[in-house]
């Protein structure tokens, strides 16, 4: 039996929920996490907070997700193509199908192989125990993960690893929400917002929610408690009027985020524009190496072109499930031909995908 | 299913199921088979089972495959309604695998055959060069004498689902002996024989089945299909170690669908419940038992495994779809 955990037990929820209710205030909110959605899901809340007036949409938040096709079908093409390379990635990223198939379903090229990884550091040391091979690392991430890749590529650097590169997929979350508000399709009347890429980025970041688009939003731990707290928050302010960015999460997030982990982000990476999946491109929402370390740059590399807008499989509507425009259900694949033993779209790939997230804890009828 | 075998097929989720469906039954079916019981039960009074081990490694914290290969089988019997009696014995040797971890793996059958109170009468052994396996595989059958007939339709609404005890040492001890992930830990494989649960068939108990493979949920949504009603599984009561509970969530899995190579779970009529959970709690296999759940009317539709989150809220538990861990028996 669990011990009673004041962040997830029956009292605390309930007292919470209640809460909620009193508050009779009907509204549809964006949880931009992708781990939001799996406790929002894991723990039933979507239910709970539904039968009291409180819709919670999944957003952007899924790394495996937006990375959009052409740079899955790069991945594919490198470790397919040439011969002695090991493209190393986490899991989830072998899995996401593309008009070419998986990375996991591949054929590598002679002497080729993909290797599952669970942290960057571990790809290095895979270019350190072959210096026969070309290493590259299949990064995908946002503020989170981001500044531990980097750290590892200038590493590879430091110590004149030729043979060490990083493919990277890497999003920055604030530029997507003012894309889905500036694109006005999606009723969204707050936001819960991410707690580790807070952590990194600080409250301020979305000040623009609050102040241009006056829309409330609060960071939100990943406990049933957290969101809880954080959408009380935002009731409080759709009836007060008064939008601003609360920070529920304060025992992990300060007011100013991690400066460090910042600065590490502005010596290796600059801001590019990129395109996502579903979202299409959008100014600034990515990270580029810096020319100094391009030798690790695989784009540069390998001479890549990416960037392009790539169509979605045929049926497949990850782009409107990201830009929270529909659920999973509404799509025609989900369940049939789309399921977590042979996913359709990358939502149904990683355990952050909202597809994956309906799919694996359903609501009872 | 496209291409070649995947290492899902083998995680007692559903890629297994529909292997069988689709490939075994149409080739094999016959009457004994089609009930896809944990053993088969033969004329004349006599249970029939097997089970192959290839366990990775073979030595882990609580075990070996030795005591895998006796445990496993033993356990398919007694759940099924038998009680073990006789094992046959099938070694798949790697060219180049000491003697020392051979004679260990010889002395843990032997201790766990008469814990077990079974004989192995026959066997066979098989060498293959190196490279060609990974040290050693184990296949054991086990003949037992029938004793009860589990039967799924004498459930009825209100009827306890009862956990034996402590859910997923086994999968977080192989795992953690692996050492793939950087971590160590306490815990070890809860590996045990259920003879001791015998007596209990002639306590009211409509079913059994041992939690391996696809842990606590996989059984129970396979139950779920077979029986007219919805089933409620109550998160706070099913019992995890909190080392388990540490572990799993540092690593983002879900403790219902770990598998254990001690523990049963047992469907019982509520107004036996209270005094089998008190019997069982009096044995050492069963000293952590909790009654989890309830066959219900009042929630889902007839075939949903629903769990009542720690939380609150209800959700549905699917079988396992993706291999977590391959390689754990």
């Amino acid at each position: 039996m669990l011990r009673p955990d004041p962040y997830r037990d029956k009292k605390t929820i309930g007292a919470l929920l209640r809460g909620v209710g009193e508050r009779r205030t009907p509204c549809r909110l964006m949880e931009v996490c992708g781990t939001h959605t799996m406790t929002i899901h894991r723990f039933g809340l979507k239910k709970m907070l539904q039968d009291v007036g409180v819709g919670l949409v999944a957003g952007p938040g899924c790394p495996v997700c937006i990375t959009p096709n052409d740079i899955h079908e790069a991945a594919i093409r490198l470790v397919t193509e040439r011969e002695n390379l090991i493209l190393a990635a986490f899991g989830d990223m072998t899995r996401v199908p593309t008009k070419i198939g998986s990375l996991q379903k591949s054929a590598a090229a002679p002497g080729s192989r993909i290797q599952i990884v669970y942290s960057p550091a571990d790809s290095l040391l895979l270019a350190r125990r072959h210096p026969d091979k070309e290493v590259v690392f299949f990064g995908a991430g946002f503020e989170t993960t981001i500044p531990g890749i980097a750290l590892t590529a200038a590493q590879a650097v430091e110590e004149k690893l030729g043979n060490y590169s990083v493919l990277s997929a890497f999003w920055v979350i604030p530029p997507p929400l003012r894309a889905i508000l500036e694109s006005g399709r999606s009723r969204i009347d707050g936001f819960l917002y991410p707690g580790h890429v807070s952590a990194i980025i600080g409250p301020r970041a979305y000040d623009f929610v609050a102040k241009e688009f006056r829309r409330p939003g609060a960071i939100a731990g990943f406990e049933p408690a957290d969101i809880l707290l954080a959408v009380l928050s935002i009731l409080d302010q759709i009836a007060e009027g008064r939008p601003r960015v609360a920070n529920e999460y304060a025992r992990v997030v300060s007011p100013d985020g991690n400066p460090k982990a910042r600065a590490v982000l502005e010596r290796i990476l600059e801001p590019k524009d990129a395109v996502w999946r579903g979202l299409g491109r959008i100014p600034k929402s990515g990270l580029a190496f810096r020319p100094a370390f391009a030798a690790v740059d695989a784009e540069k590399k390998f001479g890549l072109t990416l960037g392009r807008e790539t169509a979605e499989l045929p049926g497949c509507r990850c782009g409107d499930v990201l830009k929270g425009l529909i659920e999973p259900p509404q799509c025609r694949l989900y369940g049939q031909a789309c399921t977590p033993e042979q996913p359709h779209g990358p939502c149904m790939v990683s355990p952050e995908g909202a597809c994956l997230a309906f799919h694996k804890y359903g609501t009872p009828s | 299913m496209t291409g070649k075998v995947s290492l899902d097929l083998g995680n007692g989720g559903k890629a297994m199921r529909d292997f069988i469906a689709g490939r075994i039954m149409p080739a094999f079916k016959n009457p004994l088979l089609s009930p896809l019981l944990d053993a088969c039960h033969l004329p004349e009074g006599i249970a029939f089972t097997t089970d192959s081990f290839v366990v990775d490694p073979p030595v882990f914290p609580g075990g070996d495959i030795g005591t895998l290969a006796v445990n496993g089988t033993v356990n398919d019997l007694v759940v099924s309604g038998a009680k073990p009696l006789y094992l046959s014995l099938g070694l798949i040797l790697e060219e180049g695998l000491e003697w020392s971890l051979l004679d260990r793996i010889l002395k843990s059958i032997r201790r766990a055959a008469a814990k077990a109170g079974v004989r192995v009468v026959t066997g066979d052994t098989k060498v293959v060069r190196r490279g060609q396996g990974d040290k050693i595989f184990i296949n054991t059958s086990g003949i037992g004498r029938i004793v009860a007939a589990p039967d799924p339709a004498r459930i009825r609404p209100g009827d306890a689902v009862i956990v034996t005890g402590p859910v997923g040492d086994h999968s977080l001890a192989i795992l953690t002996a692996r050492g793939d992930y950087g971590f160590q830990s306490s815990i070890k494989s809860d590996c045990a024989p259920l003879n001791a649960l015998l007596p209990f068939w002639r306590s009211g108990v409509r079913w059994m089945r041992d939690v391996t493979r696809g842990g606590l949920a996989t059984v129970l949504t396979e139950l779920a299909e077979e029986i007219p009603y919805p089933i409620l599984l109550e998160e706070v009561e099913v019992p995890v170690s909190a080392p388990v509970r540490g572990a799993s969530d540092i690593l983002g899995i879900d403790p219902l669908f770990l598998a254990c190579e001690g523990r049963a779970v047992l469907i019982a009529p509520a107004a036996k419940a209270g005094a089998i959970l008190k019997r069982l709690r009096a044995l050492p296999v069963g000293r952590k038992a909790r009654l989890a759940g309830r066959i219900q009317t009042e929630i889902g539709r007839p075939g949903e495994l629903i769990l009542r989150t720690s939380a609150g809220g209800l959700r549905l538990l699917e079988p396992l779809t993706s291999e977590l861990l391959p390689r754990i028996c």
